[in-house]
């Protein structure tokens, strides 16, 4: 925790995203972005931390985030995505999907396109809830219930859901899984025609919202969500249409739930609570038992292996003791009283932005 | 009516007033509406009715400052840190915790200082340097009241700890000591810089012996001849007893201590010991506490506390918190000459030290434009107990009152609304009344906003804010033509008459098109279909056309049947359920038994000697439709009851 840097950015966060690295490269990443929301004009923002090429590597840590620009943003920033490292996608309340470009070295940030009113009703727009792109794909869904895939000719999917869409991510390159206000999964396939999903998938009876959705880097049926209860929920899209298990994480909302990209064992979730957890599952066999410092109450069917499977590669996830307590899970704020509606993690790094118009900045994640 | 202390400012709005017209205006949360009235001052001219507008008057433009958000922001943190002090703690044990949050609060207030300084630097627009300047200004006064309250009423220092207290005060705020003292000693030839004696006097004012010492010494290097008397004023620099609250020594040893040192100094005036060096005698005068010569020295003290620190340094260093209103008031007027009338700021500070608490949160809260300061001194004060518990004639008592200005403000604004609500939950009385009046007039753009609003609501039980915040979104959904979207919504409100008006639409949707949409959402109802009668019908009746389209028919006849007997289904649907069972009679099987196709006969019965009473006019072609209809059904149903007798009596057989 004392490795924490807080920075207090005037303007309420609603997502924080870190610049990818070369994968070649093996150090840590410097700049990330921030969106707004709620204010009379919101902002996308680019921050640089420390490194900057400098020579002092001292041991204490990097002053606070720098702002390196910023550009004005039509709407709340609903969701915020790098395409790639000079690219950046957001999903707004009006309903526009925009592309931002960032110029020479963090120097500048421009529009590069608009999709204006990508999402809308017959008559007025709708806020687009969210995006993700598999380069060179991006797919945005939205309170209109639409599913839209961008390409070089857009396709979207009209009446994809009858409810609000809150969430989307690939679970391949022609696959998303969106999730909604509803508590359903719907697994879309675009090589398929028509607006009839793959495969739906719920929590039988609950119709809890759900509104976060990650997919594990490695394994892509294993899939995290959480909701409105706070729960996180873990799916293996591949058997059945229960969740695989269920864990009481939050007392409220949960805004997101990301997968660690390079160290699965390791998930953040962060909430309306105004917490941010880190969760470790080990796979290792011989794990002391001491864990479970919230009551986790951990639900799970048994796990049956995946036939011809190789035993080593199923996901610590996926470990039907996890009733055994193998899962551990820690507080990565000090206390805090508004929400934490976003995180980002990669490598040892981790940024977190909340209504409290602060920005969390962690980089010595214990992954 | 209540006196009014000060006479209210005119605020002039540009552009308002100048056509001769009355001026109206609205109430709202944090600002006013103000617009010209069509009704003519008697006399006026003919007024050319010009484009109309609006004005909107904020009362706390602070709230709009970027940089002052953070200050809101962070003291927001410290706010709710402080309210969850535990109650049950004895009070000895509080007061360090309160001193340490009185002090988070002044570093909050110090680092808003700070950027906003910078701030000032870096712009290039000359009103937003005056404006960032005037904040910078006003901020200052802030801390210098808050941190003089803390010394006086939160630590409450007792006599010897007080003045050590009141001396780092003045040094904080005093602090351009340093930077000439930095100037002096840089320059080539300190001694001879013009401003050499001015830095020793400022830091034998502010009672820093040492550094007054090390800046002597440069001066003693260089006149050998007269060093025996900077070595004298060295050693009384030296000597002077300064209290050590940690040590053992008690008050009266220091006392006796220091009225040794103090006489020692009265002597090598007398003697003229000093007489050779007019600066060096001029610091001995200080000494003894001479307050002539420290008058003399108005510009190095800048304020008249400077001077009553001063004063009292070197006149009454074990001064009781009980005697120091005296010493200010006098200070205060020695200082200030009659001559100029006393600041806003002046008079805060004198009711400070008089102790008088409800005059300085009355006279900021009249002097300072904004609410801040004032609510969170005076709810750390409360929980100090320092506050008479008098309640006013308005509202509940004092620190609700000011708490509830204070977040009525932060509501007013587009973003920090969200503060907001943890003000308003503490306070006891009326916090509650004013959040849920707030919160059903947030304008709620998207649905990510509309959940954050019903976290807020579900959490505090806020049970008709909740519904009317469904049913804004199910309306808005419904608008817009998403009926899954307004169901949901509506089940969330458990609104049953909305629920129902939603399912009338999709069955009516449904008799348009002969399909259902959204069924993603029909089909998983689950218990919330029982929420209301057309819900479950609407539930229901899906589930029959699943069950048909499953080809299992003798449940969805079944179904179909009790839909009608067990009066789910409205009246006005029966003739669609009829028609829907004209496949199933028409099944090569026999589905309906004999009963229930008595029973169907009987609800057919039951629709057209209804319908024949008050039928409305028909068309021609309609009326022929519907006679056709009946026609069929009659024939399928009795065709039907023949194979069901000739079935059954079969079986029987």
């Amino acid at each position: 925790m004392e490795s924490i840097n807080a920075k207090y950015v005037s303007q309420k966060i609603s997502k924080t995203r870190w610049r990818p690295v070369h994968a070649a490269a093996l150090h840590q990443p410097t700049c990330f972005a921030t969106g707004s929301w709620d204010n009379e004009t919101n902002q996308v923002c680019i921050w640089g931390v420390g490194e900057t090429g400098m020579a002092c590597e001292d041991d204490e840590l990097e002053g606070d985030p720098q702002l390196l620009c910023e550009c004005k943003h039509g709407g709340d920033v609903l969701d915020l995505q790098f395409l790639d490292q000079e690219r950046l996608i957001t999903a707004s309340s009006t309903g526009a999907v925009t592309i931002y470009k960032i110029h020479a070295d963090s120097q500048s940030l421009s529009v590069a396109h608009v999709w204006d009113r990508s999402h809308h009703y017959q008559r007025a727009s709708a806020p687009c809830t969210g995006v993700v792109c598999s380069s060179p794909d991006v797919v945005s869904v939205g309170e209109d219930g639409r599913v839209i895939l961008y390409k070089a000719d857009q396709r979207g999917i009209k009446n994809a859901d009858s409810s609000t869409i809150h969430a989307v991510t690939f679970l391949r390159t022609t696959e998303v899984l969106t999730v909604n206000s509803i508590g359903q999964l719907k697994l879309w396939d675009f090589r398929q025609q028509g607006n009839e999903p793959a495969q739906i998938l719920s929590l039988t009876g609950d119709r809890v919202p759900l509104h976060c959705v990650d997919r594990h880097p490695n394994q892509q049926h294993i899939v995290a969500t959480g909701g409105q209860d706070g729960m996180l929920c873990i799916w293996d899209v591949r058997q059945g249409n229960m969740p695989f298990s269920l864990m009481e994480a939050h007392s409220a909302e949960m805004w997101e739930v990301h997968f660690h990209p390079t160290n699965p064992d390791h998930l953040f979730t962060c909430s309306e609570d105004g917490s941010l957890l880190h969760w470790e599952t080990s796979s290792g066999l011989d794990t002391p038992s001491f864990l479970q410092s919230r009551n986790t109450s951990i639900m799970s069917r048994s796990a049956a292996a995946p036939a011809g499977g190789n035993q080593s590669l199923i996901s610590a996830w996926l470990n039907g003791d996890s009733s055994k307590g193998r899962l551990e899970t820690t507080h990565m704020l000090p206390s805090q009283t508004l929400s934490v509606n976003s995180l980002d993690v990669l490598g040892q790094c981790l940024v977190c932005g909340t209504d409290g118009e602060a920005v969390y900045i962690n980089r010595q994640v214990p992954v | 009516m209540e006196e009014v202390d000060v006479e209210p400012t005119t605020t002039l709005i540009p552009g308002v007033g100048l056509r001769q017209r009355h001026v109206g205006f609205e109430w709202g949360t944090g600002d006013i509406l103000v617009y010209e009235t069509n009704f003519k001052l008697q006399g006026a001219g003919s007024a050319r009715s010009g484009t109309p507008s609006v004005h909107v008057v904020r009362k706390d433009e602070d709230i709009y400052s970027p940089i002052l958000r953070k200050l809101f922001n962070e003291s927001h943190h410290i706010f709710v840190g402080l309210q969850n002090i535990q109650e049950d703690l004895p009070s000895k044990n509080k007061k360090p915790q309160f001193v340490s949050i009185s002090k988070n609060y002044r570093s909050v207030i110090r680092a808003c200082m700070e950027e906003l300084q910078q701030g000032a630097v870096s712009a290039q627009d000359t009103s937003v340097i005056a404006q960032y300047s005037n904040q910078v200004s006003i901020l200052l006064a802030i801390e210098l009241i808050w941190n003089l309250c803390e010394v006086l009423f939160i630590d409450a220092a007792p006599a010897g700890v007080l003045l050590l207290h009141l001396l780092d005060w003045v040094r904080l705020h005093k602090a351009d000591v340093d930077e000439r003292a930095r100037e002096v000693l840089q320059s080539e030839s300190p001694t001879h810089h013009h401003a050499y004696w001015e830095v020793v006097i400022s830091f034998v004012l502010q009672g820093r012996m040492d550094e007054a010492r090390q800046v002597l010494v440069k001066q003693a290097n260089l006149q050998p001849a007269s060093r025996p008397i900077y070595q004298l004023m060295d050693s009384l620099l030296q000597k002077m007893p300064i209290f050590n609250p940690g040590g053992t020594q008690t008050l009266t040893e220091f006392d006796v201590k220091w009225r040794h040192w103090h006489e020692e100094c009265d002597r090598c005036l007398q003697d003229n010991s000093f007489a050779s060096n007019r600066h060096l005698e001029t610091i001995c005068k200080i000494l003894v506490g001479d307050e002539d010569t420290m008058l003399e020295h108005k510009e190095l003290l800048g304020t008249w506390y400077h001077f009553l620190v001063s004063r009292l340094l070197y006149f009454h260093p074990t001064v009781k918190p009980s005697e120091l209103h005296y010493y200010a008031q006098s200070s205060m007027d020695m200082f200030l000459d009659f001559r100029s009338a006393p600041e806003p700021l002046d008079s805060i500070l004198l009711a400070a030290f008089e102790f008088d608490i409800h005059q300085v949160i009355k006279d900021c809260s009249i002097a300072l434009n904004n609410w801040w300061f004032v609510a969170h001194l005076t709810d750390l004060l409360d929980h100090c107990k320092l506050l008479q518990s008098h309640n006013l004639h308005f509202g509940s008592n004092l620190r609700e009152f000011l708490v509830l200005e204070y977040a009525s403000g932060l509501f007013s604004h587009h973003s920090l609304w969200q503060l907001a609500v943890d003000y308003f939950d503490h306070c006891p009385e009326f916090g509650r009344v004013y959040l849920e009046l707030q919160l059903e007039r947030v304008p709620l753009e998207t649905e990510r906003k509309a959940l954050k609003v019903l976290r807020i609501c579900e959490q505090r039980q806020m049970n008709e804010q909740v519904r009317s915040i469904c049913k804004i979104m199910a309306k808005r959904a419904l608008s817009n033509n998403r009926l899954g979207s307004a169901l949901s919504w509506s089940i969330r409100a458990k609104d049953a008459a909305f629920a129902t008006l939603i399912s009338e639409r999709f069955l009516q949707d449904y008799c348009k098109r002969g399909s259902f949409s959204d069924l993603d959402l029909i089909d998983n109802l689950g218990p919330a279909m029982l929420l209301s009668d057309r819900l479950t019908f609407l539930g229901k009746y899906r589930e029959f056309h699943r069950l048909y389209g499953e080809k299992r028919f003798t449940e969805a006849a079944k179904l179909l049947l009790s839909l009608m007997t067990a009066k789910i289904a409205p009246r006005s649907f029966w003739m669609t359920l009829l028609v829907d069972a004209l496949p199933l009679l028409e099944q090569k099987e026999v589905i309906f038994s004999v009963d229930q196709t008595h029973e169907l006969m009987f609800c057919l019965e039951e629709l057209t000697s209804d319908n024949s009473d008050g039928k409305p006019e028909q068309s021609a072609q309609d009326e022929d439709i519907e006679s056709t209809k009946l026609e069929l059904l009659r024939l399928a149903l009795a065709r039907n009851l023949a194979m069901a007798i000739v079935k059954e009596g079969t079986v029987e057989a």
